[in-house]
């Protein structure tokens, strides 16, 4: 018996009454790690060109579902999934479904910046140098792939004099950026955040939530945040989850303004959590 | 009551551990000090480009110095790929298993062998059975074995130091797990790789005992031209000269040869890595 009702159980989606394209759907979705079940029987649409944050307290399953979307959990050998979790269709549990190719399609940010140990430069193109071919072949297109990267992670101006200077000299703020720079560059078509902005100073922050806003008209965006203001402010649509279950769902305003639940009226306005 | 305060136990801790810091540099000190004392004089150009006559009694050491460094680098050439790769898989392909565990308590056992127990399987194996007879090959073989234990640990730990979220965030990218140690584990793995392999080129440059019974001991007049030639190494001519007492004097100075080459081996390993770290992270 959970301790709260919620989701669970209830086969049809929470969906909002919109004629929204569906990106990625999970249907009675949970995520395992050894006997411990981290998400129970989640059902959400996300939809295309949009942001949808994912707000709730820590264990609740958040970071869980984001890495389920990029197969990030198949790194842990304790975890399984059940239930279907599907983009544009295709469910990514098949068999058929190649995890490479498909975080080459999803872009991660993670809650901590991790840099990697090269140039900013090369942290850019890192991922197009892992696939190779025609856009790393010449130069050009290399250097005009990093620029505009790096443009729309709001980044370019304070590092393009020292592109080729380490990625881990930056501070933490451009570094954030420069990892969104990073998932830009492959061009992905959905873009996950695990709470990028927790380690991040407001003006930081607010560098990146400008980003993410100017960049969904070109990427599906899920924000993982701790932060219940973040999530008012960016995400079109905002789902709260809480010890695993999907409580509430629907659009931004009405999630945060007039909930269904009272749990999340308590949440959002900051009463326990 | 306190027998000390705190802050004179901390005077007596710092004039012990400095007392012990000395002691053993002073040691270290005296050793080279004295061979070098003892061998540089006999040390000249003549000395190093030359070829041995009369035994070792005259001449020099030019081939032997050539054999010192050459057996090294060939046993490095096979011990490395095998080593580092062991390594990989262990640290990056497998679960800590049953199995990673015997592997690894394997290796731990190989690396407190003494080394004439390698020059024994050595002197079987390659010498014998495959029929290298004396020769670079046998010997390098030898100590390649005798150097892949050392190799797999110091490599292991370097893989294991790389931090995991450089793993998770290369797989997010779309690296495969390949991809992920060809450009991100090794290149950060690198230090402590190398600090492995200048163990390693140290002792073989040092050994003794698994190169006399594998490259056995001929005082060739010319530098070996072909991976089945015979010839000796600075370890094992100082050996013989002292042991045979042929010229103590020879060997003194081959061994202060054998001290600078260790010495500028890891000089130069120790430049080249720095060199490889600053250009990745300007």
């Amino acid at each position: 018996m959970p301790l709260f009702g919620g989701a669970r159980g209830n086969t049809e989606p929470m969906t909002t009454p919109s004629q929204k394209q569906v990106k990625i759907a999970a249907r009675q979705f949970s995520v395992f790690f050894g006997k411990s079940q981290a998400l129970r029987s989640i059902n959400l649409d996300i939809h295309a060109h949009a942001i949808l944050g994912i707000i709730g307290p820590s264990g609740s399953g958040k970071t869980s579902f984001l890495r389920a979307i990029n197969r990030l959990n198949d790194l842990n050998p304790d975890s399984r999934v059940e239930g279907t979790l599907t983009m544009d269709g295709e469910d990514l549990y098949q068999a058929s479904c190649d995890p490479v190719a498909l975080r080459r399609r999803v872009g991660m940010v993670f809650a901590l910046p991790v840099p990697l140990p090269m140039s900013i430069y090369e942290n850019v193109v890192y991922g197009l140098r892992l696939v190779g071919g025609e856009r790393t072949a010449r130069r050009s297109v290399l250097d005009q792939d990093v620029e505009t990267s790096l443009r729309a992670a709001f980044l370019w101006d304070e590092v393009k004099d020292r592109l080729h200077t380490s990625g881990l000299r930056l501070s933490g703020g451009q570094q954030q950026r420069l990892c969104l720079a990073r998932v830009l560059a492959m061009r992905p078509e959905v873009i996950l955040l695990d709470e990028p902005c927790s380690g991040l100073d407001p003006i930081s922050t607010a560098r990146i939530e400008e980003a993410l806003v100017s960049l969904k008209s070109q990427h599906t965006i899920v924000l993982v945040t701790n932060n219940t203001k973040q999530a008012a402010r960016v995400a079109d649509e905002t789902a709260f989850f809480l010890m695993g279950d999907l409580i509430e769902y629907g659009p931004t305003i009405q999630v945060f303004t007039t909930p269904e639940n009272r749990r999340t009226g308590d949440y959002v306005t900051g009463r326990f959590g | 009551m306190r027998l000390l305060s705190p802050k004179q136990a901390q005077r007596m801790a710092i004039g012990i551990l400095g007392l012990a810091t000395f002691a053993i540099l002073s040691v270290l000190v005296f050793i080279i000090g004295f061979v070098l004392n003892k061998g540089l004089p006999v040390v000249s150009w003549a000395f190093l480009s030359e070829a041995p006559s009369d035994m070792g009694r005259a001449g020099g050491i030019f081939p032997i110095l050539i054999t010192t460094l050459l057996l090294p680098l060939l046993a490095l050439a096979v011990a490395m790929p095998l080593g580092v790769g062991t390594a990989v898989y262990l640290a990056e392909y497998t679960r800590e298993t049953r199995m990673t565990r015997i592997i690894r308590f394997g290796t731990d056992c190989l690396a407190g062998v003494p080394s004439i127990l390698f020059g024994l399987f050595g002197f079987i194996f390659f010498v014998v059975m495959l029929g290298f007879g004396w020769s670079l090959l046998s010997g390098s073989l030898t100590l390649a074995i005798m150097v892949l234990p050392t190799l797999i640990r110091t490599s292991e730990e370097a893989i294991r130091t790389v931090p995991d979220a450089y793993r998770e965030v290369s797989c997010s990218m779309g690296a495969t797990r390949w991809q992920t140690v060809w450009r991100v584990i090794l290149p950060n793995a690198l230090p402590g790789i190398a600090t492995g392999v200048m163990l390693s080129i140290g002792r073989c440059i040092g050994e003794t005992a698994a190169v006399i019974f594998t490259a056995g001991s001929v005082l060739g007049r010319h530098v070996p031209s072909s991976l089945f030639d015979s010839s000796r190494t600075m370890a094992v001519h100082f050996y013989l000269l002292a042991r045979e007492g042929i010229s103590n004097e020879y060997a003194y100075g081959t061994a202060a040869v054998m001290i600078l080459a260790v010495l500028m081996v890891n000089l130069v390993a120790y430049w080249m890595m720095h060199a490889f770290i600053r250009r990745r992270a300007r």
